[in-house]
């Protein structure tokens, strides 16, 4: 086959894989920051910094317990999840009759808390992860050579994400949680313990976010500062997409993953930017986001 | 004997909105088997008064015990548990949610304290509004005002509570539609439910009605039999201008 | 009556600020450390306009104080232009940036506002890092300090004292001015409740941005400054935890006051060079050897002390002293008889 881009197949091919790599994160962590938006109505700008530590706690597993990938894609989430009912209980829960804006600042100083004490064990390096012997190496399918493991990022990432939307939109778990964003005091008066469900929604959203950070480790350096560049990515997909819908959320994130890695091959300056510059063109064209409802 | 403890007994009742003193010592007493209806102008307070019994006020002083049991300290989620159903004004259909999802949404509660009615199932429901096994996949808030009425009572029906707090439930209803609803409100009452009712609709209230409270300005100033109606109609048109 | 006791107050407190203030390299204090520490207040105050008067939360000032000292630094170095063209230069390109970057985030309410204004102010960091003139992760260095006016030569750290001093306090006049006329009190009305404002008849966007541009200007016109004093200026200045510095000074030293910026800026500062000396006196008094590596943490001190003040000290350090003083005052008031306020009215 011949595309006379200037850009071989295999080569352009392999970084749309990337840029779906990157795509899968941005939709997770949008995806977790949406959930708890729309409960909470708090923006969580200590999802990046969660998210790093789902990634450092991987390697750190390897490190001191000899744990490996596969446990670690378990415990990890498990243990993140546990630490964010422990914010959400101790702090968070201070804060929702206030002003929106004191969500953000003290979710912003318990990022600077979570980078500052891992800052301080690790500095500022990468801590090298690999990833499980299973997935090393490369499957030829002809026309290109497909790195295993990133396949298996995207695919593990899709499959949790829908089972999140499944969860969310066809269950009675999900229904909860819908009525409980619309209208907690009735879900209340309903006699379902709301709070419980505020901590729990909490702690599965960052859980979420240090599921990817495990499936990140292998593939971004592992380092205490690897979620503050994404957090901003992902807030900007958040407001492309707006947080009206989940599966607009996942849609949103995919897709502007592969617009960034397409970005990176045609023009490579703007890649860092290209993701901020679609969000100026949505503000201007459809300030609500592709998909959102106008709270 | 549990049918001697009153359905609903509130005492001295305070509650705020925030700084806004709203209820000031309310006193009502409803007992079991009966409808009760709170009348009153706009701004008097029986809104606030249901809500404060749900525990949706901000800080609540007094006493409010639900079947027997006193749940002035109670968090809202602890509540229903003693049998309480919230029917509120707004009606609170989840637009998010389908007819079905919004109609299943709150939980049985099984051995519901001091509520010895069963919960209606399902089919019981569908059967006294047929409406809404029809329209069971369209988005909550697509149902007509009648029909998400009917929804809104019909989901606390499904959780055993055999209190039902009703706020204005014929607001905006056709004659035909509130006509049903009085017929409903009858049909629980030989099912042995106990019904509190706020309501503007005069008309439709006053035939339904055991006993009538009547508020201004967050406290009772009336209270009376439905046999006494006719001889109160004079002061019912002062304070409400019915 | 109480207007004017408070209004006696506040004059005597910025009184004593002004002497203290002018009077400072006398005392033996450094120049410099005192420029900066006024440069970062100048910038708190321009900040707090926004998020105390008129209850917009930017988390992307950073691209105005730190692209405006790009600007103004390389005015100053390339161009060779004089201090006072240099920081013109600076605001300008502050207000501009402030206007375009307003104009886009205020399509949105609350939190999606703050998150725009972030990603904006990114975009800008992502610019400065790859531009050619903006010397990448070098930064700008050897600003010269010049001449004012093509006159006075500002290599004196004393003369340059003295000229950023009066820049610094005629910018602080003209927020107080601003807070105090009718066009501030809208910005209060907008913050306290916005739909009120709107059923007035006010063009609640155009004043926002209005304010916006005020307050990205004088920003920039303190990054500017700072460009100056320092003589250099690096990609710090634009990384969004810049923006979340001036957030926390404005945070600890108290939102919606008109001194608290400043007395943050000065807590911040000085926390930030001496907390390496405080790790140390805590390990000694504690015995515990892990306060030594707090010089190191300032990001996790900083992140703490966002979440004490957030939790549990949200009024600010001035604005809790306005909250003694107002207790004080009111239990020295006799109690006013009753009806006393029927008689008032009118």
């Amino acid at each position: 086959m011949n595309f006379d881009i200037g850009i071989p197949l295999p080569a352009l091919l392999s970084q749309l894989l990337l840029g779906l790599v990157n795509g899968a994160f941005y939709a997770m962590l949008s995806l977790g920051l949406a959930v708890i938006f729309g409960l909470l109505n708090v923006i969580n700008f200590a999802h990046g910094a969660l998210f790093m530590l789902g990634a450092v706690l991987a390697w750190a597993g390897m490190e001191y317990a000899g744990l490996n990938y596969w446990i670690m894609l378990l415990v990890s989430p498990l243990v993140v999840g546990m630490i964010g009912v422990v914010i959400e209980k101790s702090m968070l829960r201070w804060i929702y009759k206030l002003d929106h804006i004191y969500g953000l600042l003290l979710t912003l100083g318990i990022t600077l808390v979570i980078e500052g004490v891992m800052r301080s064990a690790y500095g500022v390096s990468g801590l090298p992860y690999s990833p499980p012997d299973a997935l090393q190496g490369a499957t030829d399918l002809g026309f290109m050579m497909l790195p295993n493991y990133r396949a298996w990022v995207v695919g593990a990432s899709v499959v949790v994400c829908l089972a999140t939307w499944f969860t969310i939109e066809k269950t009675k778990l999900g229904a909860y949680l819908r009525a409980g964003t619309e209208n907690p005091k009735i879900v209340e008066a309903f006699g379902v313990n709301v709070p419980l469900m505020v901590t729990l929604t909490y702690g599965f959203g960052v859980a979420l976010a240090a599921f990817a950070g495990v499936l990140a480790a292998p593939v971004i350096q592992v380092s205490p500062l690897m979620g503050q560049n994404l957090i901003i990515v992902v807030f900007a997909v958040v407001v492309i997409g707006g947080m009206g819908s989940i599966m607009g959320s996942i849609v949103t994130g995919l897709a502007l993953g592969v617009i960034e890695g397409l970005t990176k091959v045609f023009y490579p300056q703007a890649s860092a930017t290209v993701v901020f510059f679609i969000m100026v063109i949505v503000l201007m064209l459809r300030p609500a986001g592709l998909f959102g409802k106008e709270k | 004997m549990t049918a001697n403890i009153p359905a609903l007994e509130i005492k001295d009742l305070h509650a705020w909105y925030g700084e806004s003193h709203i209820l000031h010592g309310v006193d009502l007493t409803v007992n079991r088997g009966e409808v009760v209806t709170l009348l009153g102008r706009n701004g008097a307070g029986r809104t606030t008064t249901m809500r404060a019994i749900m525990g949706l006020t901000g800080a609540r002083k007094g006493s409010i015990r639900i079947n027997g049991n006193e749940t002035i300290g109670l968090p809202t989620h602890k509540i229903a548990h003693y049998g309480i159903g919230y029917c509120p004004e707004e009606r609170a259909i989840f637009s998010s949610l389908s007819c079905e999802e919004n109609l299943l949404l709150p939980p049985v509660l099984k051995g519901a304290r001091g509520g010895d009615t069963p919960g209606m199932s399902e089919a019981e429901i569908y059967e006294m509004f047929p409406n809404l096994r029809e329209r069971k996949q369209s988005q909550g808030t697509r149902l007509s005002g009648g029909e998400q009425q009917m929804l809104a009572v019909g989901r606390i029906l499904r959780t055993g509570a055999n209190l039902l707090l009703l706020d204005e439930i014929s607001e905006g209803l056709a004659p035909v539609i509130v006509q049903a609803l009085a017929r409903m409100i009858l049909m629980l009452k030989k099912k042995g439910y106990t019904v509190v009712m706020v309501e503007q609709n005069f008309r439709f209230a006053a035939p339904l009605a055991d006993r009538f409270y009547v508020m201004e300005h967050g406290a009772i100033v009336e209270r009376f039999a439905a046999s006494e109606l006719q001889a109160k109609m004079p002061v019912l048109n002062e304070l409400l201008g019915v | 009556m109480l207007q004017d006791s408070n209004r006696r107050g506040q004059v005597a407190v910025y009184g004593a600020l002004l002497l203290a203030a002018l009077l400072a390299p006398m005392l033996g204090a450094y120049p410099v450390f005192v420029l900066k520490v006024l440069c970062f207040a100048l910038f708190a105050c321009a900040f707090n306009l926004l998020i105390g008067y008129t209850g917009l939360l930017s988390f992307g000032h950073a691209a105005f104080f730190g692209g405006a000292g790009y600007v103004a630094g390389h005015a100053m170095k390339e161009w060779g232009l004089t201090p006072e063209l240099g920081l013109l230069l600076g605001t300008a390109f502050a207000a501009l940036t402030g206007l375009v970057m307003g104009a886009l985030a205020i399509r949105r309410q609350g939190i999606y506002f703050s998150m725009i204004t972030l990603a904006l102010a990114q975009m800008l960091y992502f610019f400065c890092l790859q531009a050619p003139f903006t010397g990448g992760e070098d930064g700008i260095q050897g600003i010269p300090r010049g001449k004012l006016l093509g006159l006075l030569p500002l290599d004196s750290d004393l003369a340059l004292y003295y000229v950023v001093l009066g820049i610094v306090v005629a910018a602080f006049a003209l927020i107080v001015r601003t807070i105090h006329s009718p066009f501030g009190q809208i910005l209060k009305a907008i913050k306290e409740n916005e739909p009120r404002a709107v059923s007035l008849g006010y063009d609640v966007d155009r004043f926002k941005l209005v304010a916006f541009v005020l307050s990205a200007a004088l920003s920039g016109l303190a990054g500017s400054l700072k460009a100056l004093v320092l003589g250099f200026e690096t990609l710090t200045d634009v990384h969004w935890s810049m923006s979340g510095a001036v957030i926390l000074m404005t945070l600890v030293g108290g939102l919606g006051t008109l001194a608290g910026p400043i007395a943050g800026a000065f807590v911040v500062i000085a926390l930030e060079n001496k907390l390496g000396d405080l790790g140390a006196f805590l390990a000694n008094v504690t015995g515990l050897a892990w306060f030594n590596t707090l010089g190191e943490s300032v990001t996790m001190v900083t992140g703490v002390i966002f979440v004490i003040c957030v939790l549990t000290f949200r009024r600010g350090i001035v604005g809790e002293l306005i909250g003694l003083a107002d207790q004080w005052k009111a239990r020295r008031k006799p109690a006013a008889p009753l009806g006393s306020h029927l008689v008032d009215r009118g």
